[in-house]
């Protein structure tokens, strides 16, 4: 159940972030929409792109099944393990985003992803 | 390419040379941490000084995100939800989940303030490394994928 659980949360935080970038980034949000008189606009036009609605999705299926790890097993155990989608999106966004990913960012991302595994011991 | 619309290159979308983040990123980033932090903070404050015991039943989870603390980290939470992905626009993934990690140390220190919570060795030595994985990261450049902006 801990890893399943563990899988899910990981699975879908990997998508919803995914969806995010390939989406936000196809229809660039820009300054002048974050005003507060434009904002309204902007947030219907955010609901109606189909990527992102499933990033939000997925992220809800994250969100519960964190919840449900937590139940299951202690925090000193469930953020480390999830940090590791920090690893694997790195992975991912050099794959399937094509990111140009230097040594230096490489990295910084596993130093990140240990110093949050660290933090929940 | 689809006509009516441009190729943004990386260094375009920099200030001055292909290392340097701009400042609206740069901005957004500090908001997406704060928001992420303080919504947290706020909620986590709110349930704390909240004697409702949570079962099955949907009503104390609704009546709980009305009290004034849950109700500003929810508010808070989704500000960081959509700044987030407007910042997933401006920037790479693979910038803004190392960078945006600095709330985890925040966090932290806001437990450790506000709810005595401890922060061993361990969390400490997990703070330097974020930190200079974020330092690391933040030396590249934000926006290594070329975009097409609606002109």
């Amino acid at each position: 159940m801990k890893w399943f659980m563990v899988a899910i949360i990981v699975g879908s935080t990997v998508l919803a972030d995914l969806l995010q970038s390939f989406e936000m980034k196809r229809h660039v949000v820009a300054v002048e929409d974050l005003r507060p008189g434009r904002l309204a606009g902007m947030l219907r036009g955010l609901a109606q792109r189909g990527p992102l609605v499933l990033a939000v999705f997925f992220m809800a299926i994250s969100f519960f099944a964190f919840m449900k790890l937590l139940s299951v097993a202690d925090l000193s155990f469930a953020v480390p393990v999830t940090a590791a989608s920090v690893v694997l999106e790195t992975v991912l966004a050099r794959l399937v985003l094509r990111e140009k990913i230097s040594a230096l960012r490489w990295a910084g991302a596993l130093s990140v992803a240990c110093g949050v595994a660290l933090l929940a011991v | 390419m689809a006509s009516g619309r441009i190729v943004v290159e990386e260094q375009q979308l920099t200030s001055s040379g292909p290392n340097r983040v701009d400042l609206k990123t740069k901005l957004l980033t500090a908001f997406v941490v704060g928001t992420n932090v303080l919504g947290n903070f706020a909620m986590s404050w709110g349930l704390k000084h909240q004697a409702v015991v949570l079962g099955l039943s949907p009503l104390p989870y609704i009546r709980l995100i009305f009290t004034p603390w849950v109700l500003l980290g929810t508010t808070l939470l989704i500000l960081w939800l959509l700044s987030r992905m407007t910042l997933l626009g401006w920037a790479d993934l693979s910038y803004v989940l190392p960078v945006t990690s600095i709330a985890y140390v925040f966090s932290a220190v806001l437990g450790k303030v506000f709810f005595g919570e401890q922060i061993t060795w361990q969390r400490w030595l997990g703070t330097v490394f974020i930190v200079v994985g974020i330092i690391f990261v933040g030396l590249t450049a934000a926006n290594t994928t070329k975009q097409e902006r609606a002109q």
